[in-house]
């Protein structure tokens, strides 16, 4: 891996890390103007963070050290998801490339942590909500991988920079119907998870609904922190995935200064824009009953496995 | 003398030696004694296997050690990779036993067969004509026979799960034997070399025969569906470290039957073969892993998990021989490799996970996951040798299973435009299982890990467990050694077992494996598990590190209460267990798995508007098995009821039936002839 592959991966990690809570701010914000609220700001979430990193740190008793890791593993998966994906730049893809399968697989596996950690307090929420986030999951994963398979089929590759290149090349690919079939099957994964409505409604705090919030429920101080910062990294990470592979225009083939200021506004466009999009959606969906999730996860599916078809029979 | 002889001979002379050994040696230090056999035996083979990986095959043929073909033994580098996993099982097994046998099972019968189990299935691999490949395959069946009947003094069910063993393993073996036998007849003689010749002139309808026969029996080895049923029986009540040998072991060798007779003797043949084993592996993967999924026994769970992965197994294998018969040998191989791979990794989690398993059930007497819980600060080995399993087994990065479906991945990908409509319409198909699997065995291994190791014990046996002896402990530490390693550094075997697979389809080694990068061979795609790993460790540090800094300004952690919602401490009870865990999914899959609820009201006597006592019970039953064998059993017992009738004791009859036959008989030579 190269110095300037090094600094671009580096650019990409404060990027997300400082951009994602900011996200998170700005989707509450439209969110509250649209339902007529003044709303608490852009930096909000942030104030949060900063509140909570300065508080005591908090053992539940009869906790073991996996709750304590969890929050550090999901963390550090986003990390090396952002380091590797090109999301500002190619360069940062390093010589063994950015394999999709194994970002996706990077995910599931923080989400997977999280999900011991609500096992592991022992408590009717934590357990319910592990149970509900794996059932999701286990769920999605189908949807993501076929979607995957549809959109690496005509590149010849798994690969995201090949991916991306390829697509530059050949801008007349991404409205091809695979390629359409698969953004609207990777939506639908993208919302699932994470946990936007109408799968999960991330701003309710009543015990029996939420799936996400059961789960953490005991985190406390600095761990609850780093729990909000990776899921709002997590966030940005899957609208930023979402992007590069179905508007890959703007980002740099190499880390020149200035390709790289384009590359950070354009990634900072693209993604507020989705985000935009998802929160004005989500004033107008309710929450969808939890059993009635599975059949929009199987809709997607269904949408993933016509794109392979249309990949084959269309190319 | 060649090192794979010397390998093999070493291992069955070890093998008979501690047998013997096992009968002669007195209660206190037999276990002991057999352990120690059991991994020399183990090595011996390891090294068999190695040096047939590394260097030339051996062959060797001994006329009348066997009555009417001789012993005929012929090791080449697909034999290695199976010498090499059940050597490497063997050691593990064998030092786990040592500690393990101490609970009752060190009596002489049952140690002695330990190491000859594991003599047996080296000897199924190494073996080089159809007739020394029936007895061992045999010799194999009866010895894990004989071992999984170990408990059957204490528990009723031992008996039938054996009784389904025998029956299966058996009614396999027969159709095994027709196949190879047919093949055989138009063979010069019975070894592998002259029966390859010998199918290049066969029929196709002939070469279909012996494949579809052999495919039957190998794939009951394999519990590949719908001839599973005997594996959710007998590896729950097998003793655990021989669940272990028979699920990372001995199951594997259905895969090496159906890539040796499939591939090496038969050549490859038609389409459709192929075609029928990914078939089979997609409902195998996809069923045994639902059923993990939503069950609460934790080895019949891990049972399950097997029948999963031997179905991904012969994804890859399926896939293999879809892409040969499309002339892509590259491919071919790469696929190949995938499915060795999976082979090696399975053996090693599979092995952790069915130890770390037996330690559970040593230390609580309880093998459902509903009762366990809280083993983490009173197990603390086994739960970290459980939870590294864990990671293997839900197949994500970190874990060794990983690399593999990765690699499988990147064939069915790689695949879709390889050969004609057949391959594009399977190809999704396969991708789909894959990932159905990939996410349901992630519920699976965290149902399994979080309720059965984590939070608070949910019974009494749970809150009062031990850790194991040290040689059980270091039996795992073995297995979870092996998992690690293969996990961050595939470099050590791919090699090996890419230039096997690609032999197999005369093709160099499909993978490019170097210590930091995985590439694939005349395709784009190229997996780095090392760097992974290395940035998520990094990562995790970097961030436990910047946490502690920022508390070390503040205060320091304690401790508080759960959130009880001010309702006083919560007890055990109002846990999530592994059933309400498993409930949304088995909601889910309602149509497939078709739960029977059965809830049991009673009344007080004075009222009946008064409830007294509910009972609620839910039962998840096997519904292949049940709509398969109940109508195949209840129809071999009215075949037999009906039998007696025939039969009522009159000679008259009876003449009357000779006279019949010969009769009918000499109708038959008058049309014929």
């Amino acid at each position: 891996m190269s110095l300037a592959g090094v600094l671009s991966a580096l650019l990409q990690i404060a990027l997300v890390t400082v951009g994602s809570p900011l996200l998170v701010g700005v989707m509450r914000q439209i969110r509250a103007r649209l339902e007529g609220r003044a709303g608490a700001g852009v930096l909000q979430p942030w104030r949060d963070l900063r509140k909570l990193a300065r508080k005591q740190p908090v053992t539940p008793r009869g906790t073991s050290e996996v709750f304590r890791v969890a929050p550090l593993l999901m963390l550090a998966t986003t990390v090396a998801v952002v380091a590797v994906a090109p999301f500002v730049t190619t360069a940062s893809v390093p010589a063994a490339g950015a394999d999709l399968f194994v970002v996706v697989a990077l995910l599931t596996l923080g989400a997977a942590a999280l999900a011991l950690a609500g096992l592991d307090t022992g408590t009717a929420f934590g357990g319910m909500g592990a149970s509900r986030e794996i059932t999701i999951l286990a769920l999605v994963e189908p949807t993501l991988l076929v979607a995957i398979f549809a959109l690496s089929v005509p590149v010849g590759s798994t690969n995201l920079a090949d991916i991306v290149t390829s697509t530059l090349h050949d801008p007349g690919r991404t409205i091809t119907p695979a390629s359409l079939l698969a953004a609207v099957a990777l939506g639908l994964a993208v919302v699932a998870e994470t946990g936007r409505l109408p799968v999960d409604n991330p701003s309710t705090h009543l015990e029996l609904t939420m799936i996400h919030e059961a789960m953490v429920l005991e985190y406390a101080g600095p761990d609850l922190a780093m729990v909000e910062l990776a899921s709002a990294m997590r966030l940005s990470v899957f609208l930023g995935l979402w992007a590069t592979l179905f508007a890959p225009w703007g980002i740099a083939a190499d880390a020149g200064v200035g390709a790289l200021a384009l590359g950070t506004g354009v990634l900072v466009v693209k993604v507020t824009a989705l985000g935009a999009a998802l929160a004005a959606g989500e004033v107008f969906l309710a929450k969808l009953r939890l059993f009635r999730v599975p059949e929009l996860l199987a809709g997607s599916f269904v949408l993933a496995l016509l794109a392979v078809v249309a990949s084959f029979f269309f190319a | 003398m060649n090192l794979v002889a010397a390998g093999l001979v070493g291992a069955v002379v070890v093998a008979v030696a501690a047998a013997t050994a096992a009968l002669l040696v007195p209660r206190p230090a037999r276990s002991a004694v057999v352990g120690v056999g059991t991994v020399l035996c183990g090595a011996s083979g390891m090294a068999a296997g190695i040096v047939a990986l590394t260097g030339p095959g051996w062959s060797a043929a001994v006329a009348g050690l066997l009555p009417l073909t001789g012993v005929v033994l012929s090791v080449d580098a697909l034999s290695g990779v199976f010498l090499s996993v059940i050597g490497a099982v063997g050691i593990a097994v064998g030092i786990y036993g040592i500690g393990y046998a101490r609970h009752g099972l060190d009596g002489r019968g049952v140690q002695a067969m330990e190491p000859l189990f594991v003599a047996a299935m080296l000897l199924v691999p190494a073996a080089g004509g159809v007739g020394t490949f029936l007895v061992c395959w045999e010799l194999m069946a009866l010895t894990s026979l004989l071992l999984v009947l170990a408990e059957h003094t204490r528990r009723v069910e031992v008996a039938s799960a054996a009784r389904w063993y025998a029956v299966m393993t058996h009614l396999g073996f027969v159709a095994i034997l027709i196949g190879l036998v047919v093949l055989a007849g138009h063979a010069d003689n019975d070894s592998f070399p002259a029966l390859r010749v010998a199918a290049a002139g066969l029929s196709p309808a002939t070469a279909g025969l012996v494949f579809t026969l052999t495919l039957v029996g190998f794939a009951s080895k394999a519990g590949i569906l719908p001839l599973h049923a005997w594996l959710p029986r007998a590896h729950p009540e097998a003793p655990s470290h021989v669940s272990a040998l028979m699920s990372a072991a001995m199951v594997t060798l259905g895969v090496y039957g159906i890539v040796r007779v499939g591939f090496d003797l038969l050549g490859g043949g038609s389409r459709w073969w192929w075609l029928l084993v990914l078939a089979l592996g997609a409902v195998s993967a996809v069923y045994g892993i639902l059923q993990a999924a939503i069950g609460t026994d934790l080895k019949r769970l891990l049972a399950y998990s097997t029948t999963e992965n031997m179905g991904l197994v012969l994804i890859g294998v399926g896939a293999g021989g879809l892409f040969a018969a499309a002339g892509n040998m590259l491919l071919a191989g790469l696929a190949l490799t995938a499915a060795l791979l999976h082979v090696v990794n399975h053996a090693a989690f599979k092995t952790l996970l069915f130890l770390a398993a037996g330690s559970v059930l040593h230390a609580t007497g309880s093998r459902d996951l509903d009762d366990l819980g809280g083993l983490r600060p009173r197990m603390p080995v086994t739960t970290a040798a459980f939870g590294l399993g864990a990671l293997a087994g839900s197949a994500l990065p970190l874990g060794p299973a990983f690399v593999s479906e990765w690699l499988l991945l990147q064939a069915l990908v790689h695949g879709l435009a390889a050969g004609g409509m057949a391959t594009a319409i399977m190809m999704p198909i396969a991708v789909a299982t894959v990932a159905l699997t990939a996410g349901l065995a992630v519920a699976t291994f965290v149902k399994a890990f979080g309720v059965g190791f984590l939070a608070r014990p949910r019974s009494e046996h749970a809150a009062a467990a031990r850790e194991s002896p040290p040689s059980m402990l270091a039996g795992m530490g073995v297995a979870a050694a092996v998992c690690v390693v293969l996990a961050v550094a595939p470099v050590l075997v791919l090699p090996v077992i890419g230039a096997a697979s690609g032999r197999v389809f005369g093709v160099a080694d499909p993978v490019l494996s170097g210590l930091l990068a995985v590439r694939l061979q005349g395709f784009t795609g190229s997996l780095s598990p090392l760097l992974v790993a290395a940035a998520v460790v990094f990562a995790t540090v970097v961030f436990a590190v910047a946490a502690r800094l920022i508390a070390a300004r503040h205060r320091a952690r304690v401790a508080a209460r759960l959130w009880d919602c001010g309702a006083g401490p919560l007890s055990a009870r109002m846990e999530y267990t592994a059933t309400s865990f498993a409930e949304p999914l088995q909601r889910v899959f309602d149509n497939v798995l078709r739960p029977e609820h059965d809830v049991d009201i009673t009344h007080y006597r004075e009222s009946r508007y008064l409830v007294d006592a509910v009972s609620y019970r839910l039962r998840v039953p096997d519904r292949v098995e049940h709509r398969l064998y109940r109508p195949v059993l209840s129809a071999v017992r009215a075949w037999g009821r009906a039998g007696p009738r025939l039969a009522n004791g009159s000679v008259h009859l009876y003449l009357g039936y000779g006279f019949a036959v010969v009769c009918g008989a000499l109708l038959l030579l008058v049309v014929t002839r």
